[in-house]
């Protein structure tokens, strides 16, 4: 087999997979069928890459590049894929409905985010934004008939698109001023442009893609969408929205960074602090008073892009620019890893019944009820917190590094600032998990919502994510230093 | 091997008392006890086998191998991140009293019925373990991680088992704590960072970073940087409001810990890092430092003094004692700073002990409103002699620990600013007389005659017979702990000048 069909074997495994399982839904409807199907063709992709992994980089068509940054984000998206898929079995059982479509929607929009981190050309980042996003409005008002999940698909579905509109019109305009796509092509003729209106339609075009990917990432201001469809997704689709598109779109937003040397432009780099500083404090403000865990986690995801720009930022002033992307990737796999893991227990908690359990309440107790899912939320919330022992630290550890190298003082002041807001909201959840011990324990609202939570019983392959989940993030928070060194190896 | 083990005995044994709760409510307290006692003698008799020549060798700055214990494991090799602990005098005293002290909160918690009690005794040996970590680590990395880490177990026992207002005041302890520990952290990459920048190496080794070249102003904001995490922990004026929410609600054997060990955290850390790193810049800051030490000594006095919950005001005396540690490191003198370790551990046992009597009568009383109380001693004479005695070593009397260390800070201030110290020593006379009106109030006056009330058992007086024997010793027998300190605050404080303070003696 030639070594450029082999490079691109992930996408085209999954390809399959769709094709497979889509005549499978059509002849005979069986959801556990397609379940291992696509379960199955995820560990296939995983795998595919060992033979060739020494081989990269190889570019495949202009659209396309196989090296080994595209390759550790694609591992870290199947990852993710999986885990959602593992998951969302379980939720989905006692959910009315066909659930086979749902695993094909999980592959299409995984095969897009792939694309995504493997695109050096405009167009192919733009296809696999897409197939993406348009799965995931399907996905998001999948399982349920209710309003809130309609609701959400709504308001993704049309802000989205217009957001994508928004970042093709800044495409175009780039396009017509500087006549190339690639991103390595623009980054070398945005710096010999000296008329002045094509500064002026750079410029625009600019801020309109800076407009769409902030929407995508709900970077502060572009923010608006996030809680509300974070909260009326199904639960493993929130985890799948908040790891895999918006760790995804990051990372191609890195490559886009890097390739047109985009930290060159100064004015590019006070908009992105700005939209940074914005995103750190007001996504960990707005976090304080939610009631709902998916809300909450919904504005912390916000200030945890914020986070990471810090090592975007900081590229362009380093002595060693390849720290700022160790750093950004380490963040990434810290936040998609803990994110899982929040995200993996809401929907075995919303398992049992056609219930969303993401209330604040509905903790309460749980670490008496269910010591195991409430670890992996007490773990998870450190983990976001940032405190030592879990993977969250080290990923905190890494942008105050970069951060001080860069002398970023102002982003490291909201840095600070905003890991210190977002310790409340965190432990807010720690101590609810806390409450309600016994009966005597009732000073928080002794009402209707008391201890008559039922025990949430959950399947082995749950089981067995619950703990590998808890696993990695202690792994990599404890012992961190061999995936320091693999990551060394992906620069761009 | 030794300081890992004590830190590897204590979280093991915390997941063993745990454990053990299948075995009955009363089983993981034994074990707790249990392995707390054993890490003790083990510490003793490791301690044993040093040759006595090593304590009094001056710990050198650079030379891990003239310290007693040290140990270096290659841990996160990308940063020149190790795994280095080491022990010398002043951690020595330390550790011997956190794990004193980590015995009797346990006892403590024989009288207080908390349920789940395996998670419990968990937390306080996880907190316990943390504490040693921060008296022995010697990496900056390491030392910011057990920092953290010790506050989950401290957070979760006082958010489970705190009183009313536990929500809070958790909150408010952790928060405090957590945001000076991030200036910390960034004051120790900051530092990482220099020190990168000069030799090409990443290191967060506390010898290497040692003298690293820094410009003043650079040194200056570092310096602050590790000053407001430690001062935040000890606590100093005006970061001290956590404390009294969080003494307050926190169950009796949290208390202990919090007050008794916890907060020596802070005081090390300044003895430790704070100057030594930063010496010039220390010196250069010392008289505002000194000026906080008053400021808490009178302020934290005054407070207690208008206290009616029994806690609170023992708590607000913490602000007050601490007041003269913070005056004694930044004295800058060797008598001072001598006062400053003898007030940490003095002020240990004396405040610990005067929170296991507030537990109690929580216990017995389910109120801390010293207006509630009244001719206790009546009814509980064992428990009043003793609050009389540790209410009169809080007042700093002579022959006491707290009189030697509040005393010897003293002395040393007046060799550098007259005022000062006479304003500090107000702080003996306001102590003076919150600990009687304390005794006054709680054990004093008409007995209720309806009132039955039990008095300590056995087991509480053994506790504090413990305690009262440590501090009668430290008060009349002091030179064993300087002997012990003396070669490492010889070490540590480099001959920069004396402190600039307007108004001094000269």
């Amino acid at each position: 087999m030639d070594i450029a069909y082999q490079s691109m074997l992930m996408p085209l495994i999954l390809s399959a997979a769709i094709l497979i399982i889509m005549m499978q839904i059509a002849f005979w409807r069986h959801a556990t069928t397609s379940w291992i199907l696509s379960c199955a063709s995820l560990v296939a992709a995983m795998l595919s890459m060992a033979p060739v992994a020494e081989t990269l980089p190889l570019q495949v068509t202009p659209l396309l590049l196989a090296d080994q940054f595209s390759l550790f984000f694609s591992m870290l998206i199947l990852f993710a894929t999986l885990v959602t898929a593992l998951l969302a079995k379980d939720y989905l059982q006692h959910r009315s409905g066909e659930n086979e479509e749902f695993y094909l929607l999980l592959l299409l929009s995984a095969l897009g985010a792939i694309i995504l981190v493997s695109s050096t050309h405009l167009a192919s980042f733009l296809l696999g934004m897409e197939l993406l996003g348009v799965a995931l409005y399907a996905l998001i008002a999948y399982p349920e008939r209710g309003h809130l999940p309609l609701e959400a698909a709504t308001k993704y579905l049309i802000l989205s698109g217009a957001a994508s509109a928004i970042l093709l019109f800044g495409f175009a305009l780039i396009y017509a001023a500087l006549g190339s796509l690639s991103f390595a092509e623009i980054g070398t003729r945005l710096a010999q442009v000296t008329e002045a209106d094509k500064q002026v339609l750079v410029m625009v075009g600019s801020v309109m893609v800076i407009a769409g990917i902030g929407f995508k990432l709900s970077l502060v201001p572009f923010h608006m969408w996030t809680p509300d469809v974070y909260q009326g997704a199904p639960s493993p689709v929130t985890g799948y929205l908040a790891t895999v598109s918006k760790g995804a779109i990051f990372a191609a937003l890195m490559r886009l960074y890097v390739d047109a040397r985009l930290y060159e432009h100064n004015a590019l780099l006070l908009g992105l602090s700005l939209l940074a500083i914005a995103s750190m404090l007001i996504g960990n403000f707005l976090a304080l008073k939610q009631e709902n865990v998916k809300r909450l986690l919904a504005y912390s995801s916000i200030a945890h892009i914020g986070y990471l720009l810090i090592a975007l930022i900081v590229f362009g002033a380093l002595q060693q620019p390849d720290l700022a992307i160790e750093a950004a990737s380490f963040y990434l796999t810290a936040y998609v890893v803990t994110s899982l893991a929040a995200f993996a227990l809401l929907s075995i908690l919303s398992s049992q019944a056609n219930l969303e359990v993401d209330d604040l309440q509905s903790m309460s107790g749980l670490f008496w009820r269910q010591p195991v899912l409430a670890l992996l939320l007490t773990i998870a919330m450190l983990s976001l917190a940032g405190i030592p022992l879990t993977v969250g630290f080290i990923g905190k550890f890494y942008l105050f590094t970069v951060g001080i190298k860069g002398a970023l003082w102002v982003l490291l002041a909201a840095l600070v600032v905003g890991s210190g807001i977002s310790i409340y909201y965190y432990l807010r959840v720690v101590f609810m998990m806390t409450t309600k011990a016994t009966a005597d324990a009732g000073e928080h609202g002794s009402g209707e919502s008391g201890n008559d939570f039922p025990v949430v019983h959950y399947s082995l392959v749950a089981k067995s994510m619950v703990w590998l989940l808890i696993l990695m993030i202690l792994y990599l928070g404890v012992l961190p230093e061999s995936f320091m060194g693999y990551l060394r190896g992906i620069s761009l | 091997m030794l300081l890992l083990n004590l830190i590897v005995i204590m979280l093991v044994g915390g997941a063993l008392a745990w454990w053990s709760e299948r075995f009955g409510h009363g089983v993981p307290r034994l074990v707790a006890l249990f392995v707390v006692l054993a890490d003790l003698l083990y510490l003793l008799i490791a301690a044993a086998g040093i040759p006595r020549e090593k304590f009094s060798l001056i710990p050198g700055a650079t030379d891990p191998s003239s310290w007693l214990v040290s140990l270096k494991l290659e841990w996160i090799p990308r940063f020149g991140i190790n795994f280095e602990l080491a022990m010398d005098g002043l951690s020595f005293i330390l550790i011997v009293l956190t794990l004193v002290l980590g015995a009797i909160s346990i006892i403590s918690s024989w009288s207080e019925d908390n349920n789940r009690q395996g998670f419990f005794q968990a937390n306080i040996l996880w907190t316990l373990a943390g504490v040693i970590g921060v008296f022995v680590a010697l990496d900056l990395f390491l030392f910011f991680l057990f920092w953290e880490v010790m506050l989950v177990p401290m957070y979760l026992l006082i958010a489970i088992w705190g009183h009313e207002g536990k929500a809070y005041a958790s909150m408010k302890f952790f928060i405090f704590t957590q945001l000076s520990g991030l200036l910390m952290l960034v004051a120790i990459l900051v530092l990482a960072k220099m020190h990168h920048d000069a030799t090409g190496v990443w290191s967060f080794s506390y010898f290497d970073l040692l003298g690293t070249e820094l410009s003043a102003n650079m040194a200056y904001w570092l310096m602050l940087g590790f000053f407001i995490a430690f001062v935040v922990k000890l606590p100093g004026f005006p970061f001290h409001t956590w404390l009294p929410d969080a003494h307050t609600q926190a169950p009796t054997a949290g208390s202990v810990i919090l007050a008794g060990i916890l907060l020596k955290t802070g005081a090390y850390g300044l003895i430790r890092f704070t100057v030594p790193l930063f010496p010039v810049a220390a010196l250069e800051f010392a008289p505002i430092a000194m000026l906080l030490g008053v400021a808490g000594v009178i302020y934290g006095a005054i407070l207690a003094f208008a206290q009616s919950d029994f806690k609170r005001l023992v708590a607000y005396s913490s602000v007050s004692h601490m007041g003269f540690v913070l005056l004694g490191v930044f004295a800058w003198n060797s008598l001072a700073l001598q006062g400053a370790v003898m007030q940490m551990v003095a002020h240990g046992f004396s405040t610990a002990a005067l929170f296991m009597i507030a537990g109690a009568l929580q216990q017995r009383l389910h109120t801390r409103d010293m207006n509630k109380m009244g001719g206790l001693w009546h009814h509980m004479p064992r428990m009043g002699a003793v609050a009389l005695f540790f209410a009169l070593a809080s007042l700093g009397l002579p022959g006491l620990g707290n009189f030697v260390a509040e005393f010897l800070v003293l002395v040393g201030l007046f060799k550098v600013n007259v005022w000062m110290t006479a304003a500090a020593a107000l702080g003996l006379i306001t102590a003076a007389v919150y600990s009687l009106i304390m005794m006054q109030k709680a054990f004093y006056g008409e007995p209720n005659p309806d009132m039955k009330l039990h008095d300590f058992t056995t087991l509480d007086m053994a506790a504090m017979t413990v305690m009262i024997i440590a501090l009668i010793w430290l008060g009349l027998y002091p030179q064993p702990v300087f002997d012990l300190v003396q070669p490492v605050l010889e070490s540590l404080y480099v001959e920069v000048g004396t402190p600039a303070v307007a108004g001094g003696t000269e």
